[in-house]
Parts: structure tokens; sequence; C-alpha cells
């Protein structure tokens, strides 16, 4: 859905949006981290996890042959456990991983716009955009410009947000808000408010490139923005938190956050996800451990 | 002068390098066979054993990646400070055991040299137990023990602190890591034994040291599929043993038998596993490269 605001109208309702209570937001972070999951509800919130698992390398150093292994894994992580969302790549190698998945239900997710810093020109970007569409990527995770987001220039990002959304065509959008990188959890409402205004299939938290990724605060403040969103506008957008989130205990306060910040509409994989790659060796040991009875290792499961 | 409250020690395990309480919070009190109560130590539960395992395997590669000499450096140093704290060790072992004073003192200083023996192996172990060996083909070719990984020890129960040197050393020496499950009654040497090796220069994680009961964590361990080594040495029940045995055989395990004896040499051969490498060698002269 293209946006029917126009960049200096989106702006101002991003700038009149309130401030955000830190410290509220923080302790009901910490208290819905709070909460036990055991057992069949365990069981249930893993293969939940797995199957929201945006299965991620984005190396300098990735091959075809890096990409249709973790393509493999993400088919078939282990035994009976469900795929994963979809596989995250550099757009260079969404062929290779769109050959690898053909048929499945596994969707292939490309990252583009000059990622991870998103410094190169608007044209640039679409371009980035436009090949890795025209390579078979089902959904694209573009970076907005944290430059002119910083600087002010919210019209500019509103803009640039939604030439890349046509660009993309029918691949669902998420947009990476890099909250790493701006700096209060202010700035985190306005960019969320500002991609959906532009409009974002998805919000995203983090590239995974910077020193600090998704948090549970700022995922908890992405969800509240996207429930508004909808109750104002009657439109759902996902959610993606990245980086940072790597072993099931942290995984399951993800889901147990989407449960109560949001509930049953996005508990499943079509609008929520994690943008993971250890993660998902972590819940696959946790699923051994259910199953077993005793403890698994690393190695029990495939080194990626 | 007036009568002073003493600062008694509260007994906890050493795991990753510090000092936590058992993550359940409970603890037990440990009595002198004549019935003294001496302290409470920590009760370690499945969730200890768990986090001990998670640091040991943590600081096992680090650990193994240390040359020779630091590692015989480091066990050295363990035995230095063991040795300027022989007097409260002594003591501590005289309580726990009831043994005469002077022969306590004795059993320490055996462990201190005990120390120094296994330090000394660090650097010659892979050249007596490896080797080059002779093969028909253009090949070097070659074998070195390597160490199994994590290693899980039930430490001799009546026998708290040489016992306990003896399970650990020839496992450190080569490089494993080692989660040890304390004397059930006797547990102060070994929480003791902690505080030396925190101050030996020992990476945290290296050695972890729980208390508690045998038969409630030991399965744990032995189930545990990121546990290379089981040492069964301090299991004196033979139904336990054999339950543990049988958890251990369905994952990938070296289990030592109780009561399984040996010299220095098979106790460091016991938690390495051989690699032999063939390495062509003509090969690469004949194809007149630099080799």
């Amino acid at each position: 859905m293209g946006s029917i605001l126009s960049g200096a109208e989106a702006a101002s309702l991003v700038r009149a949006l309130p401030g955000v209570d830190a410290v509220g937001l923080e302790a009901r972070a910490a208290g819905l981290s709070t909460r036990s999951v055991k057992t069949t509800s365990k069981a249930w919130a893993i293969d939940l996890a797995i199957s929201m698992i945006d299965l991620t390398t984005l190396e300098g150093a990735d091959t075809p042959g890096k990409v249709r292994s973790l393509a493999a894994k993400a088919l078939r992580p282990d035994g009976d456990a469900p795929s994963t969302a979809a596989v995250c790549v550099y757009p260079s190698m969404v062929a290779v991983a769109k050959e690898a998945l053909a048929g499945s239900g596994v969707l292939v997710a490309s990252v583009a716009t000059g990622f991870p810093a998103g410094q190169v020109p608007l044209d640039v970007r679409l371009a980035d955009t436009e090949s890795a569409v025209r390579a078979g990527a089902d959904e694209i995770d573009m970076v907005i410009n944290r430059g002119a987001f910083l600087a002010g220039d919210l019209e500019r990002v509103f803009h640039e947000i939604k030439a890349v959304k046509a660009a993309a065509g029918d691949a669902r959008l998420k947009v990476i808000l890099e909250t790493g990188e701006l700096a209060t959890y202010d700035d985190v409402r306005r960019a969320s408010w500002l991609a959906m205004y532009a409009g974002a299939d998805f919000i995203k938290t983090s590239t995974g490139k910077v020193g600090v990724n998704a948090t549970l605060p700022v995922t908890l403040l992405m969800m509240q923005a996207v429930r508004d969103y909808r109750a104002l506008t009657g439109v759902q957008v996902g959610v993606k938190p990245a980086g940072g989130i790597r072993n099931t205990k942290d995984a399951i306060k993800y889901l147990v956050t989407v449960n109560e910040t949001l509930g049953d509409d996005w508990l499943r994989n079509e609008w929520f996800r994690f943008g993971a790659s250890s993660l998902l060796n972590d819940l696959l040991m946790q699923r051994q451990k259910l199953k077993t009875g005793h403890y698994s290792g690393p190695d029990y499961v495939t080194v990626d | 002068m007036s009568d002073r409250l003493r600062v008694k020690k509260t007994y906890k395990l050493y795991v990753g390098g510090k000092f936590p309480r058992s993550e359940s919070g409970r603890s037990y009190p440990v009595a002198s066979p004549d019935g003294t109560e001496l302290a409470n130590a920590a009760l370690a539960s499945r969730k200890d054993a768990r986090d001990a395992v998670a640091a040991a395997r943590n600081a096992q590669r680090p650990w193994a990646g240390q040359t020779a000499y630091l590692r015989g450096q480091i066990l050295y140093r363990a035995a230095e400070m063991l040795e300027g704290r022989a007097g409260q060790f002594a003591e501590e072992l005289a309580d726990a055991t009831g043994a005469d004073p002077h022969e306590a003192l004795g059993t320490v200083e055996q462990a201190i040299d005990r120390l120094v023996h296994y330090a000394g192996w660090t650097d010659k172990y892979t050249s007596v137990l490896g080797g080059a060996n002779p093969v028909a083909g253009p090949y070097f070719n070659h074998t070195t023990p390597e160490p199994l990984g994590v290693v899980a020890v039930v430490a001799p129960q009546d026998d708290p602190l040489l016992g306990l040197i003896d399970a650990i050393a020839p496992a450190i020496a080569t490089g494993n890591t080692v989660v040890v499950l304390a004397s059930e009654s006797k547990p102060l040497p070994a929480l003791s034994l902690g505080e030396v090796l925190a101050t030996s220069d020992l990476p945290g994680g290296v050695v972890n040291l729980l208390s508690g009961k045998t038969a409630e964590v030991a399965p744990h361990l032995a189930s545990h599929a990121d546990v290379n080594g089981l040492d069964l040495r301090g299991v004196a029940d033979a139904d336990l043993a054999a339950s543990l045995e049988a958890a251990a055989a369905e994952t990938l395990k070296v289990v030592r038998r109780p009561g399984k004896d040996g010299n220095a040499l098979d106790l460091l051969r016991q938690w390495t596993e051989y690699k032999t490498v063939w390495h062509p060698a003509g090969m690469a002269a004949g194809a007149g490269g630099a080799y």
C-alpha cells in the first residue's frame, strides 16, 4: 500500500507524537521478561520461534555454497522441527537462495539500499532494490537514511522509504530503523511511525552490524507503535527484532511481549520475525533437551 | 579483650571463575566425622550443573589453545598458592576427615607435590603419548593427543583434597576443562581449593567446583551431551554408577569407571583422544614445491 500522506503531513504528524516514558517502558519490558514458560508451552514457543526466524547470513565472505547450506538448514532445521520463515541474504545471493528454496514455503529476504549504512545515493539504493526483486526476493529489508533522520530531515526519509516501496513492487518491505544509532526512545517512536506512514510492511530494529542491536524495550516500543497504528488506520504492520537474540530464553521473552502487547494477530511468522543466525541452534538444542530429557550440546547441531 | 564475634566463611560454589551461591539458594550443613557442625555448604542443583558445564565449555578452547608452557606455569602457580595456605588446608582437612593434624599437613604437602608433578607434564605428555609413525608410503604420519573437552568428575568421597587434585590435575594439564562434584559429606576443602585456583591465573571456567548431593546432580552431568568425559571415581554406590554409565551411553562420552587406577601417564591419557595426520611429504617435494 502506498502512502496517501504528503511528506510534510507525515513529518508534522510524527513530530507531534508524545514523548516516551523511558522508565515505564523499561520497567514494562523487565516485567515481561520474568514470565516462566515451561514444558508443553515451551515446546510450542520453541517451534513458533523457529518458524519465525529469518535465517540470516550477511558477511563479506558469503559464498553460494554457504547460502545453499543455510537454505537447506532453513528448510529442515532438525528432524521434525518446522522450517524457518525465510533466509535473509545480500542481493547478490538472492538467485542462489531462490533456487535452493524453490517450491518450498520458505521465503527469500534480501537486504538492499546500500545495507548496512545506507550511505549511497538514492538512485543506487533504488537500483539495488530493483535488482534484488528481479533476482526473486520475496521480501526487501531496507535501511533508513539515519543521517537525514538525525539531521531532522524527516520528509526526505519519508520520500526515500516511499520510493523504495515503489521499487520493491510486490515484495514485502521491511524497514530497518537501526535503533542502536537513533539516540533516544523518542526517535525510535518517530522513526517507527514515519516508516509506517511511508508504507512499511514491517519495521525492523537493527542491521546487526552496530554495537547495540535489538533490545526488548526498543522492540516493545515498536510493538506499541504498530498496535496504535492499526487502531488508527486499520493497517497491520509486522515487527522484526534483529541482532543480539542468541538464546531460547531471549526469544521466548520476545514472544511473551508480542502476546501481551499485540495479541494473537501478530503471533505468527507473517507478522513477527526474528532476524538471527545463532538463535536457531540454541532453539534446536532446547528442543532436543525437551525431547530427550537431557541437555544437548553444540556437537549435536550443525556448524554454520 | 572482648569476645569478638568470629567472621565465618560462607562456602560457595566456584563456577566460571566466580563464587556464586547455588541457583536454588539451598544449602546443607556439613559436619566433621564426630558430628561437630563445621559450616553450611551451597547445595548445587541441576541448573548449577548446567551453568558449570556452559562455563567449562566456554573456557575449554582458549585453555587448550594456551601454550603447554603456560599451562604448566599456571599449575605450578596453583601449587605455590596452596603452599602458602597449607596450614589452613591442613586444618580444614583434619576437621573434615577427623585425621590427625600432622598427618593432614602431610596430605596437603602431597597434594602440592602432585600439582607440581602435573605442571611438569604439560609440555611432555604429547611427546610421550604421540609421535611420528612409520608408514609404507610417501607420507609424514604423526599422532598427537588432543584434549577431549569438558570432563565431569565425581570427586572421591573420603579423600577430599589429594583425591580431588588427582582427578582434576591430569585433566586440566592436557587442556580439558572440568566440572567437579565435590565429596558430598566433605566438600569444604574442595570449595576452599576454588579460592586457590582463582588466584593462580587459572582462567575462569577451567575448573568448576560444585557441592551437593551426588545422587541428585551426577545424573544430569552424566546425561549432558556437552560433557565429553565422565570420571566416576567418587561413586561408591554400584547401582548409581551403573545408572550413570547408562545415562552417559546415550551421548558420545568417555567414561572412567569407579575404582579404576593408574599411573600419571594413564591418567593424562585418560582425557585425551589421538589425532593422526597423514601429511603428503613426497608429493610436495615431487611437484617441485618449496616444501
